[in-house]
């Protein structure tokens, strides 16, 4: 009988065979509270083991040494879906030879089954597993919920290291991830911080201009035709998209109408949806908060989707595919409807895909809501310093100023106007904008590729290019 | 149409900039309370190039001033009554002859920067016991005076008791003043809930106003915006009632009678002026932008 | 002519605002910018500060701007308050 359990990170590592120039990969599911990239990465660097590709499905604030890795080529390249802002800045400013190569949270899946980012050894954080392996998200001290991001890795990987702060008894119940994909198990003090992992409960918004915003976002969902029974319903984590689904709610219990799902980025608003009737199910792909975890733990209609079955664009069908409505955010969008969430106005990575391009792709009905302006900054330009999601996926943008619907999508523009809502052209947004904030000047691109934006079909979508400190 | 009014601190380009956007059919850009000793000079300054320089879209502009016994008044309406704002709100009014000041001053104004007279309305606040006791004589000694607006807080300060959600201790107050002003002929607009958090108690605290008369009510907190707009909009079956009336005058005038009544009630001039203004606020929220009202 | 006598600020650097710092000098104007939109707007910013500053008769003066995304009549507003609280009577 194997014995998978294996003492030490570095006895682990050892085994999985791991050599220079391999690829490695993490999920994020325990967000910016996560140690174990950290530690997996320090003892990697410890071995001098170099040149690595890290397939991070997300990488945050707190994951900044990978930096320091770079410098001293234990690691030479990155992929991954979404960076947070102060990796982003150093990426940026062209600390690493090769471009970082971001995918989505569809795209990065679908290109690990394809074999396009083959994982040489997959390190799957979990904070409840087995001695062999059979593992889970929604127990224990470091408990993150759904496992979504960890399936394709834990599938495909030539070998598969679980790292846990929470070992039980075999076999675990609920797994998530069988122990048919394990190859060896390791146990740690604490895989991540509970209070990084998953906020007590994510708020939604009280900037009174968010709760406007937010308040046409459910008009126009109410009056798109799409609001009736078995609607299904996707909301972003911030504060006005959380707010909007807050406002949806309302709409729904009034007219009592009885969605099918509710897909997500799972937060408390939309366990509270799903706990009023106003949805049969949620399929959750990533836990947000408490309540979510708490949830999907106790109650079987909260059921644990992969990143597979929730986007990729080369399975049979995926769940994004049969969405009615997602609410999306952007820190730019043009006049052509194309989206920009990976950089902010002075082309710094600030974010990613995520899950953006995919579920834009697949709704019946895209919805933006941004302000006009961000600090003087108007949202609407001519061309985004990044195309992240293609301008043909996006039907419609909520700003406080008035609603742009893409012109593709004719019949949505005159339900809408005839329902009273302030539809304008998003040609006039932009002027709007800039009539308030003046016209900015346009910032010249640097030399230098430090990102490709691969589109969730594999194809080259965009590239980013360094940014000068000087000015 | 003036249902709701928000108020905007006078010094915070953060809140100024978006006051268009919140719903409210008047914004109240406050150089009063809103605003510390210090920065009385640069908040005047801020609200003039505000006016001057932003457009502020689909909305009214009420510039609260500060009191009489201030050294600021002047100053306030020397830099705003050239840019002919909707409205002025003078503070702690308490008598006629404190209108009559501000009236003269503006007078002068007016004249010096060739604006033509009576431009520029009033709409007092009465905030004192001594203003409630000369409502009547407040709104009827100008011809500038729009409306009434009562201020709840200052004034509880002056009865000496305690302002209260619940609202009892300016209930008389509140009717006198509907009384002044509908005596008077002018409008007249309630004072703001107390519980910014209370997404409920908006509602009932703006049904009481509405009840009693009042035009409408502010707010400090945009939360309460879309509540008073929808209380203060006239109801499906107010506009439904408003054009039987209509159709019922038309009907008593093709048939050459003098009276007509309407479901058992006779229709006199007063119905039939509320039906009136009831079908053109109906008309305009319609043609609104959007019209927050559902 | 305005003299600027004493040190004078207005403005805070909260969001949208902008903080204006203006010292005595001898002789020419001496413009600082920050702004968290420097690269977009950091040229409009100059025009519009030595506008007022024109406007008003300043000649000589050490100007400092912190600017957090103010619009165009925000920073016009601070400008002429800074002026006024640093001139000589």
């Amino acid at each position: 009988m194997s014995n998978k359990s294996v003492k030490t990170m570095r006895e682990a590592i050892a085994l999985s065979g791991l050599k220079d120039g391999m690829t490695v990969s993490f999920h994020h599911h325990l967000r910016n509270g996560d140690y174990v990239l950290n530690m997996v990465m320090e003892e990697i660097a410890a071995m001098n083991i170099k040149g690595l590709t890290v397939n991070a499905s997300s990488l945050f604030d707190t994951h900044l040494p990978l930096i320091d890795h770079v410098k001293n080529h234990v690691v030479r390249k990155i992929q991954t879906d979404y960076m947070s802002g102060v990796i982003g800045r150093c990426i940026s400013k062209g600390v690493m030879e090769e471009p970082v190569e971001f995918r989505t949270h569809g795209g990065r899946p679908s290109s690990i089954e394809l074999g396009c980012t083959p994982i040489d050894v997959a390190f799957i954080a979990a904070p409840a597993s087995d001695p062999m392996g059979n593992c889970t998200g929604k127990y224990g001290k470091s408990a993150c919920g759904s496992l979504g991001y960890a399936f394709p890795d834990a599938m495909n990987a030539k070998k598969v290291i679980v790292i846990t702060d929470n070992l039980m008894p075999y076999p675990l119940l609920g797994w998530s991830i069988p122990e048919t994909y394990v190859d060896y198990v390791v146990e740690v003090d604490a895989i991540g911080d509970p209070s990084g992992i998953v906020s007590g409960t994510t708020k939604i918004t009280r900037d009174p201009i968010g709760l406007i915003m937010a308040a046409d976002a459910a008009r126009v969902i109410q009056y798109s035709g799409l609001l009736k029974d078995g609607f299904s319903f996707q909301t972003g984590a911030g504060g006005a998209s959380l707010a909007a689904a807050k406002f949806l709610k309302e709409i729904m219990l009034k007219e009592k109408i009885k969605g099918s799902f509710g897909l997500g980025g799972i937060t408390g608003y939309m366990v509270e949806m799903l706990n009023a009737g106003c949805f049969e199910s949620l399929l959750d792909v990533q836990c947000f908060d408490l309540d979510a975890v708490e949830s999907i733990r106790s109650n079987p209609k909260h059921q644990e989707i992969s990143s597979i079955h929730y986007a990729s664009p080369s399975a049979r069908s995926a769940v994004v595919d049969s969405l009615d409505v997602v609410i999306l955010g952007a820190t730019e969008i043009d006049t052509d409807f194309n989206v920009n969430v990976h950089t902010d106005s002075n082309g710094y990575i600030m974010g990613g895909s995520g899950g953006h391009s995919d579920t834009a792709a697949g709704a019946k009905l895209s919805m933006i809501i941004a302000p006009l302006s961000r600090a003087r900054l108007p949202i609407v330009t001519d061309h985004v310093t990044c195309i992240s999601t293609p301008g043909k996926d996006i039907d419609v943008v909520v700003t406080q100023k008035g609603i742009a619907i893409n012109p593709r999508n004719k019949g949505l523009s005159d339900r809408l106007k005839q329902a009273g809502l302030n539809i304008v052209d998003i040609n006039e947004l932009k002027e709007i904008a800039e009539r308030i904030t003046g016209v900015p000047r346009k910032l010249e691109k640097g030399e230098r590729a430090v990102a490709k934006v691969i589109y969730r079909d594999g194809t080259l979508l965009d590239t980013i290019y360094n940014v000068s400190d000087t000015r | 149409m003036r249902r709701s009014m928000l108020f905007l601190p006078g010094n915070t380009p953060n809140i100024i900039i978006n006051g268009d956007s919140l719903g409210a059919d008047a914004v109240i850009l406050d150089l009063e309370d809103a605003v510390s000793p210090s920065e009385k000079d640069a908040a005047r300054i801020l609200v003039r190039n505000a006016i001057k320089l932003m457009k502020f879209e689909n909305c009214e502009v009420i510039v609260r001033i500060n009191s009489l016994d201030t050294d600021y008044w002047k100053s306030d309406l020397d830099e705003i009554v050239p840019l002919k704002p909707d409205l002025i709100m003078p503070t702690k009014t308490s008598s006629a002859a404190d209108v009559q000041i501000i009236d003269s001053y503006i007078t002068e104004l007016e004249r010096k920067f060739s604006i033509g007279p009576n431009t520029v309305k009033l709409i007092p606040l009465i905030e004192t016991a001594l203003g409630v006791e000369n409502a009547f004589r407040i709104a009827t000694v100008s011809k500038r005076i729009s409306a009434l607006f009562l201020g709840g807080e200052d004034l509880t300060a002056d009865l000496r008791c305690k302002r209260t959600k619940d609202g009892n201790e300016i209930d008389y107050a509140r009717k006198r003043i509907v009384c002044a002003a509908r005596a008077a002929g002018v409008d007249v607009y309630d004072t703001p809930f107390t519980d910014v958090n209370d997404d409920e108690g908006i509602y009932a605290d703006a049904e009481y106003a509405k009840s009693l008369g009042f035009t409408g009510k502010s707010a400090v907190s945009p939360r309460h915006v879309a509540a008073i707009n929808e209380v203060f909009s006239p109801s499906q079956k107010d506009v439904d009632y408003a054009y039987e009336v209509m159709e019922a005058i038309r009907i008593a005038k093709e048939q050459g009678r003098g009276a007509i009544a309407l479901h058992g009630k006779m229709i006199d001039a007063p119905i039939v002026a509320r039906a009136q203004q009831t079908i053109a606020m109906a008309e305009e929220l319609l043609s609104m932008r959007g019209g927050r009202h559902e | 002519m305005t003299k600027i006598v004493k040190k004078a600020y207005a403005g805070t650097i909260e969001s949208s605002d902008v903080y204006v710092e203006l010292e005595p000098k001898d002789v020419g104007l001496d413009i600082q910018i920050e702004s968290v939109v420097l690269n977009q707007f950091g040229d409009a910013i100059r025009e519009v500060v030595i506008e007022v500053l024109e406007q008003f008769g300043v000649q000589d003066a050490k100007v400092k701007i912190v600017d957090r995304g103010a619009l165009d009549c925000v920073i016009r507003a601070r400008v002429e308050a800074a002026i006024k609280r640093g001139e000589g009577k």
